[in-house]
């Protein structure tokens, strides 16, 4: 096991660019998810204001 | 069913909003099941290399990320060119949900190289051909995101973003030929080469489960952005209403 970590006296560089790695994967996850919900929330705002305001004008 | 009345069915905003959203599980779950068992394969199972020792296994996210960076810069310039010809929504919302996915995996290459490069070449960086234009790439990718954010009206923003994604294809070939092209301190071509791969099965069988890991990766991350971009660009529309109007109520 710490023969496996010490990556042949290369742990440093390997397990910065797998850290890096797995950085930029769960940013991809995050910022794609935080960027569907801001938009679905935007949207049904949009959904909710066309509906207040066909009842508003209906007699 | 015909292939042009599937086609239009497709290309229907809430068609394809729903497609999209079933989709994500398909492309989700194959992803994390290949990369997992592909960085198992590269850290633990394949052998060390004879020259590299075990620096060498920073190749099996470096070369998938070089690798997705090029399939993003494809698919956007492609869906861009479509968008502007045709003037399809869809391709423009493709071509900006792929743009943020590419820009991270063209740093990601970029980083994982220059960390491979500090021990096997003794530089953290130079000019050579392989990565000046690989650093282009992300440039490219850098330039589309912020001429987008420059425009308010996002049918504007699509077709300038669009026609800078479309002249900035020529820059793919050129990363990928580099290496035969010009005199390049990175290595050539190691697994798509003439003769076939230059690897022992052990090696390469976890290479390539990462290469389609993060494959899958990039459609389930396009799925999700997709989504979000088909509904800016839908704002107004009736179907906002009949695609998540009941669900959302209850949220």
């Amino acid at each position: 096991m710490q023969t496996f970590f010490a990556m042949g006296g290369y742990a440093a560089y390997v397990w910065s660019s797998y850290a890096l790695a797995a950085l930029i994967v769960a940013w991809n996850v995050g910022s794609a998810v935080q960027s569907h919900r801001q938009a679905r929330e935007r949207a049904l705002r949009q959904v909710a204001m066309a509906a207040a305001t066909a009842s508003s004008r209906a007699p | 069913m015909g292939t042009w009345t599937w086609f239009h069915k497709l290309a229907s905003p809430p068609h394809f909003y729903r497609i999209a959203g079933k989709m994500i599980p398909w492309y989700a779950i194959p992803a994390v099941v290949l990369i997992v068992c592909g960085v198992y394969g590269g850290l633990v199972l394949a052998p060390a290399d004879y020259q590299q020792g075990d620096a060498f296994r920073i190749v099996y996210v470096h070369a998938p990320a070089a690798w997705l960076s090029l399939l993003c810069y494809t698919v956007m310039a492609t869906a861009a060119a479509v968008g502007l010809v045709w003037r399809i929504k869809l391709a423009h919302a493709l071509a900006a949900a792929t743009a943020p996915i590419g820009a991270s995996f063209a740093l990601l290459c970029l980083a994982t190289g220059s960390i491979w490069g500090r021990p096997m070449w003794g530089t953290w960086w130079t000019w050579d051909a392989r990565l000046t234009s690989q650093l282009i790439l992300l440039f490219l990718y850098l330039g589309y995101q912020a001429l987008r954010s420059a425009y308010d009206d996002i049918t504007k923003a699509d077709r300038a973003s669009a026609v800078l994604a479309v002249v900035g294809v020529v820059n793919v070939p050129i990363i990928h030929f580099s290496v035969t092209w010009w005199n390049s301190l990175h290595q050539g071509a190691t697994v798509i080469r003439a003769g076939g791969p230059a690897m022992p099965p052990s090696m390469l069988i976890p290479l390539i489960l990462c290469f389609f890991g993060f494959t899958f990766l990039y459609a389930a991350l396009a799925c999700v952005r997709v989504q979000a971009e088909v509904l800016r660009r839908e704002r107004n529309a009736h179907w906002l209403h009949d695609a998540m109007g009941a669900r959302g109520a209850k949220e």
